[in-house]
């Protein structure tokens, strides 16, 4: 068995044992199955939720929304940290500013969002790029103070054009920093988004959370946080296949 | 080809201004093999990136065939001390950089990086990422890019500094290939006798702080030279001629490492 397989094999065994231990809590009648729904209904609400139409439009809506988000945080963010790096009497002068915002509970700020944006997706979308906007900015900006100064003079004795600097050296040498602001940023993106829609009962799966707690239908509630976890996982996956695509190394 | 004329070069810090090289001047003929000795902290760093044309304000001029350098010369390869290879290219993508940069097409500059890295000794390592080679192997790599855009000064600075004496000699050997199949004029900045002795045509000792030009003593070992010249009597001799030379300068360095210690604590 490769080490990777093994792992997986691993993990799958905790989950599996975090499981049925859960599930024995419950039966035993130690926490109320109103509170934690066993797993072994589970299957059966999933079941429920497709039935009604609860999987794949929402599925699709939230992770479009997390998608977007975190796409204009990188648009914005990557060219902002590189600029506080670049000068660097910005990057001193802003980078506590930024860090501080870093800590602010910006969703907090949903009902401001809802007079400018309205119930739409405008709202959940900006909710979800001013959380991760934040990481990719400070992140960036750690990347690049990163790379190496010999690697940029091995550049500079090569007559590299300043552009050329930053495009073949100090790039590539910040991508693996970059990235790890990238994912960050979606984290914060999606947890913010599923919030917004938790809150003003719109959008994804969220909304089915929100949903399916008003209705006590608690199986289907953790089906839901479930399907939230699976667009996490699919973003990151495919965010560390982009991330192997610019830099194999 | 390369002349050095009274480099004089401070560095303000805030313990004050440290004199680091101070008047050094030296030539490295056409086709020459130059080393340049000191101890550490002696300036030769410092040196290094001012004939390299990366610092600026410091006085005295260097001339590349009989014309002042004003920043970065395209005849001037750069060896640096530190590790350099690009992490996220594989060793013969290292090896083309400069081409590539230049605009040397890829099937060309594929075939020139591989030769390249035969003359290293890296034959098979090609599609490697420096990841999954050794110091001496990056380091011959980042010395194979660095002859990839034929600069006529190859400028090296402790190349295989953190290396230990056996790999050395043995990559002294390659280095001492290559200088004779590219008849390449070398300056070689180094702090180990015996690789200075063991490769240059000339060795130039520095004395520690400020840096100077200490004496300069002729190699007349014969070449082709091997790493077995090391056990003849003349390498010996060198040694202990140079040895004596660096020692006062090295003990210098050490009492100074020593009071500085002693301040911090
Ligand atoms: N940017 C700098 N600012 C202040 N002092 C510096 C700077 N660069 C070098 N120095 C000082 O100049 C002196 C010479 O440094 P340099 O790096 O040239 O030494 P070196 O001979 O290359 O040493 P080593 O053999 O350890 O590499 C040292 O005392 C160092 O502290
Ligand atoms: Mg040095």
């Amino acid at each position: 068995m490769s080490r990777r397989t093994r792992a997986a094999v691993a993990g799958l065994i905790g989950v599996a044992a975090a499981a049925l231990a859960v599930e024995a809590v419950v039966r035993l009648g130690w926490i109320s199955p109103l509170i934690i729904a066993p797993p072994s209904s589970l299957p059966g609400a999933f079941g429920k939720l497709w039935v009604e139409g609860f999987v794949v439009q929402p599925f699709a809506l939230t992770i479009g929304q997390a998608f977007a988000a975190t796409s204009a945080a990188a648009l914005a963010g990557i060219p902002c940290g590189y600029l506080l790096w670049r000068r660097p009497t910005l990057g001193t002068a802003y980078e506590p500013w930024i860090g501080a915002a870093f800590a602010a509970p910006t969703i907090l700020l949903f009902p401001l969002f809802l007079v400018l944006f309205g119930r739409t997706y405008a709202t959940t979308i900006f909710v979800g790029f001013l959380a991760a906007v934040i990481p990719v900015v400070l992140k960036t900006r750690e990347a690049f103070l990163g790379v190496p100064r010999v690697l940029l003079d091995v550049g500079r004795s090569l007559r590299l054009s300043e552009a050329a600097l930053v495009r073949r050296i100090a790039f590539p040498a910040a991508v693996p920093g970059i990235f790890t602001g990238l994912r960050l940023a979606l984290i914060y993106a999606l947890v913010n988004i599923i919030g917004m829609e938790f809150l003003i009962d719109f959008g994804g799966l969220g909304r089915i959370v929100s949903e399916m707690y008003f209705r006590y239908e608690i199986p289907g509630m953790y089906a839901a946080i479930f399907l939230i976890v699976a667009v996490s996982w699919t973003f990151l996956a495919a965010l560390a296949r982009l991330e192997t695509w610019l830099r194999p190394r | 080809m390369l002349a050095v004329e009274n480099i004089t070069k401070r560095f303000a810090t805030p313990e004050g201004t440290i004199s680091a090289l101070e008047g050094v001047a030296l030539d490295v003929p056409k086709g020459r093999f130059v080393a340049l000795i000191g101890p550490s902290g002696c300036g030769k760093s410092t040196l290094f990136n001012i004939i390299g044309g990366l610092v600026d304000d410091y006085a005295g001029r260097v001339l590349i065939d009989g014309h002042p350098i004003d920043g970065t010369h395209h005849d001037v390869g750069m060896v640096f001390q530190e590790e350099s290879t690009f992490p996220w290219l594989t060793t013969v993508e290292n090896v083309a950089f400069p081409l590539d940069v230049t605009g040397v097409p890829k099937a060309e500059r594929l075939e020139r990086a591989r030769r390249l890295l035969a003359l290293v000794g890296l034959e098979g390592f090609e599609n490697r990422f420096p990841a999954e080679l050794s110091g001496g192997m990056r380091q011959r790599t980042a010395i194979a890019r660095t002859l990839a855009f034929e600069p006529k000064l190859l400028l090296m600075d402790e190349p295989f500094g953190a290396l230990d004496e056996q790999t050395r000699l043995l990559l002294g050997d390659q280095v001492l290939r290559i200088h004779r199949e590219l008849e390449q004029t070398t300056l070689l900045i180094t702090h180990s006798i015996t690789e200075a002795v063991q490769l240059a045509d000339q060795v130039i000792v520095m004395t520690y702080r400020p840096g100077r030009v200490k004496r300069v003593v002729e190699i007349d070992l014969p070449r082709p030279r091997t790493s077995e010249i090391v056990s003849s009597p003349e390498f010996g001799r060198l040694v202990a001629t140079i040895w004596n030379d660096l020692r006062e300068e090295a003990s210098l360095g050490m009492k100074d490492i020593e009071l500085h210690a002693r301040a911090g604590h």
